[in-house]
């Protein structure tokens, strides 16, 4: 792909919420080509410089996949992009993806529950350190309930695309 | 503080399932509620199950509780198998070792609350003076010991789920078991009642928590996700929530 296909594919699989503008997207490519992980392969008929994953790449890129997101900075809401990068790209297992970012949130809501537990039982109550105590708690509490939704659509999704084929049967048996 | 130790230092187990399984049904048409669960709950460790709808949930706490039985699988609560106890026998650790909060509550609507919690002790033989005194100091302990002569129609929500959680762990019972506890309450009234239940377990008892609250599942030490009636995964606290902040040092 050259830049401007990836800046475009990005925001048609993100639905253009984050939109790129195409300097930051050869920033982006010229920093990956130093760090090893992608190389420069050719240039197509129009004269584009086209640009591939290296081995490396592709194993920094698999990491992503597999390795939760912290929840100490997130730019551009990284979640929301990754999963919807996630159903597009085939070999993904979205699932486990969603899966994995669910256990690492609920480590963090525990966490900060017990911060607060203690924070509540101090005497006097430590209200403003409560207070912010509880808004992460809302806001990890948010984002696993995001990711159960997600997990039932993407279920949901997944019995209508089997459903055609496995229509045409029981249907002859069905109601009246 | 009344945690049992074992010898080896650890809790003991209260609650053990082993390659527990529950099918509905057989042949092609087998509903397979839970699959291949392996479980323990020692005292003084609170566990919850979060899960989406039918992934089984309920079927594990039934099970737990002895209200239900697995078609493989053991399920033993206090180093005894329940499968190898008559009904009676099963019927009588159930009320002496086991108690039960649900979403629905339960309470008997034309006994006080004093005499609700008692019931389970009097069912047990236990003479009507000393099972009131051991309830009244119950509902104490979930600070309740003014309401004790009052009908659950005189209390509120929050109250009545209070007094549902004095009964259940009246006596010697060592293992809590809830389904969706908070259900009809308040953000601030549930986080009181997961509070209580934490307070429970810091004092030795074995509790599992059903919800499908992320935030009330973050009261407990593991939270353990069902997915088809199988756990696939399991978090527990890391411990170093101050560096998640960023707010230290």
């Amino acid at each position: 792909m050259y830049g401007n296909q990836l800046r475009a594919e990005f925001e048609n699989r993100t639905a253009a919420t984050w939109p790129l503008n195409v300097g930051q997207v050869y920033t982006t490519l010229e920093r990956l080509i130093r760090d090893g992980l992608v190389v420069t392969a050719g240039a197509d008929a129009d004269g584009h410089d086209l640009y591939q994953l290296t081995d490396a790449g592709q194993q920094a890129l698999t990491r992503w996949w597999d390795t939760p997101l912290t929840r100490e900075s997130r730019p551009r809401d990284e979640l929301t992009i990754k999963l919807a990068l996630a159903v597009t790209v085939p070999g993904v297992d979205v699932r486990a993806v969603v899966q994995t970012q669910r256990t690492d949130t609920m480590r963090a809501l525990q966490d900060y529950t017990r911060l607060k537990i203690a924070a509540d039982e101090r005497i006097p109550p430590d209200l403003a350190w409560v207070l912010v105590l509880e808004s992460m708690i809302f806001q990890a509490e948010s984002e696993i309930r995001w990711l159960d939704h997600c997990e039932s659509r993407l279920v949901h999704q997944a019995k209508k695309t089997r459903s055609p084929s496995a229509n045409n049967e029981p249907a002859k048996r069905g109601r009246r | 503080m009344t945690g049992q130790r074992g010898s080896d230092g650890a809790s003991a187990l209260v609650l053990e399932m082993i390659d527990v399984s529950r099918t509905h049904g057989a042949g092609a048409t087998a509903v397979h509620a839970l699959r291949g669960i392996d479980l323990q709950v020692r005292a003084g460790e609170l566990v919850a199950v979060m899960g989406p709808s039918g992934s089984g949930k309920s079927t594990l706490l039934h099970l737990a509780g002895g209200l239900d039985s697995p078609t493989d699988g053991t399920v033993l609560v206090e180093a005894r198998d329940l499968a190898a106890l008559s009904a009676r026998e099963r019927a009588r650790l159930r009320r002496r070792s086991v108690g039960y909060v649900f979403q629905e509550l339960n309470l008997i609507p034309a006994l006080t609350a004093a005499e609700n919690v008692a019931l389970p002790l009097e069912l047990d033989g236990i003479h009507a003076k000393a099972a009131r005194d051991v309830a009244l100091r119950a509902l104490d302990d979930v600070t309740l010991a003014d309401i004790a002569d009052r009908y659950p129609d005189d209390l509120s929500g929050g109250q009545q789920q209070r007094v549902a959680i004095a009964r259940a762990l009246v006596g010697e019972r060592r293992l809590l078991l809830a389904d969706e506890p908070t259900g009809a309450l308040d953000s601030e009234t549930g986080e009181s009642v997961l509070a209580l239940i934490r307070t429970r377990c810091d004092r030795g008892a074995a509790g599992m928590l059903v919800t499908h609250e992320a935030r009330h599942a973050a009261w407990a030490d593991r939270v353990v996700f069902l997915r088809d009636g199988a756990i696939v995964d399991e978090s527990t606290p890391s411990g170093g929530a101050e560096s998640l902040l960023g707010l230290h040092g």
